[in-house]
């Protein structure tokens, strides 16, 4: 082979760089995302609790938030009862963002992570930045 | 290896066999997530077969009386006040007698009082609605339970078929963000955004929480609302007593909003 030695260190060089990230950041713990639900609304709360557990909020509140939308809008049901046999109103403003009252701290912080730009609060209104 | 035609349509049909009913177990895992009996309506909210508005005009005098019911409508709805005339977004507004009802404006010896008098226009929330036979994504559609005609603010994609097929200009577009042209916003509703078609909902969110629309609570009176479907409600009561007209019925899209037209002494 020509020029074997340029080449071979040439390889070398360019997977060094191009594995540079990945060999850097070996061994670290990911930055753990974790939505804030320190809101004053919250902590009042006797038993802190969501229309449903924690790990299908977090799963699937997007599922969940369309099939509201449509229910409210389109079928005009505005009473969710939840798995836990409680009736919760359905309302993104008026329901959700009352008690987590802090959108950038709740919502932003893994939509930001994840870079899903999710287009509610080009219409609804995110409510005041409430920190307890 | 080597097949037959009778082996060959065999072995066809069994795998079509398979197929479709694969297809159909696999599309059927992830469904229903969620029951329908976990969601159902609000038992204050209020029920109709097909509601309508009753205007009496002759309870309205003053700018006051117009702008009250307009106010009460536009401020809870956060319906922006844009300076420019051609971005205008309007709910519920006031027109003359000429702009209301086109076709009979041309009788110069008719009541001047009528001729010169101002109205209060809305969404008619027609039986037939030529808005939403046009709307391309199902936007804005007609309620089956109550014949609201409704605005999913969601879908609208901003294409202004409706606005070109409603025959009462009942429809605005929002051509610059509303939200700078809002003075106060009323943070239990949400606004809309630059690209989409709004208008009159009658009041969706406040029947279905037992109450009546804005625009009928703050007119003292002009504007009463019910089931027109109901032979023994107040709007058919009203419609039976007194002369009512209805906005271009020519047209054929069946308004549901009547306009009382001279006192009931005369009539």
């Amino acid at each position: 082979m020509y020029n074997s030695g340029k080449i071979i260190a040439g390889l070398a060089v360019f997977f060094i760089l191009a594995t540079l990230p990945f060999l850097l950041n070996l061994g670290k713990a990911n930055a753990k995302i974790e939505p804030s639900i320190d809101t004053p609304e919250i902590n009042a709360m006797p038993v802190k609790h969501c229309v449903e557990p924690k790990a299908f909020m977090r799963s699937e509140h997007m599922q969940l938030l369309n099939t509201w939308r449509d229910e409210v809008v389109r079928n005009g049901n505005r009473i969710y009862v939840g798995s836990d046999g409680n009736e919760y109103g359905i309302s993104l403003q008026n329901g959700c963002m009352k008690c987590h009252s802090n959108k950038k701290e709740f919502c932003d912080k893994c939509h930001n992570y994840m870079a899903v730009v999710p287009y509610c609060w080009s219409c609804h209104i995110a409510p005041k930045e409430n920190k307890s | 290896m080597s097949m037959n035609r009778r082996q060959f349509l065999k072995l066809a049909s069994a795998s079509t066999v398979l197929g479709v009913g694969g297809a159909s177990v696999i599309s059927n895992i992830g469904r229903g997530n969620l029951e329908a009996a976990q969601i159902h309506p609000d038992p204050r909210a209020l029920k109709a077969k097909r509601w309508g508005f009753v205007v009496d005009v002759s309870k309205l005098s003053t700018d006051e009386d117009y702008q009250k019911c307009v106010n009460a409508c536009h401020d809870i709805h956060n319906v922006p006040n844009n300076p420019n005339p051609r971005h205008e977004v309007k709910w519920i507004w006031r027109d003359t007698y000429e702009h209301t009802f086109p076709n009979t404006a041309e009788d110069k010896i008719m009541n001047k009082e009528l001729q010169e008098k101002n109205f209060l226009l809305f969404c008619n929330h027609c039986q037939n609605p030529a808005c939403v036979r046009v709307c391309p994504t199902k936007a804005t559609f007609k309620r089956a339970s109550d014949g609201i005609v409704m605005q999913d603010m969601h879908r609208c994609i901003g294409c202004r078929f409706c606005m070109a097929a409603c025959p009462f200009g009942a429809r605005s577009f929002n051509y610059t963000d509303p939200r700078p042209n809002i003075k106060v916003e009323n943070k239990t509703f949400p606004t809309r955004m630059i690209g989409v078609v709004e208008k009159c909902t009658a009041c969706y969110e406040r029947l279905a929480i037992g109450q009546q629309p804005a625009c009928a609570e703050a007119s003292s009176g002009a504007i009463v609302f019910g089931d027109l479907d109901d032979p023994n409600s107040e709007v058919r009561k009203l419609i039976a007593e007194k002369y009512t007209i209805r906005r271009k019925p020519e047209l054929g899209t069946q308004p549901s909003i009547y306009y009382v037209i001279g006192g009931g002494e005369h009539a």
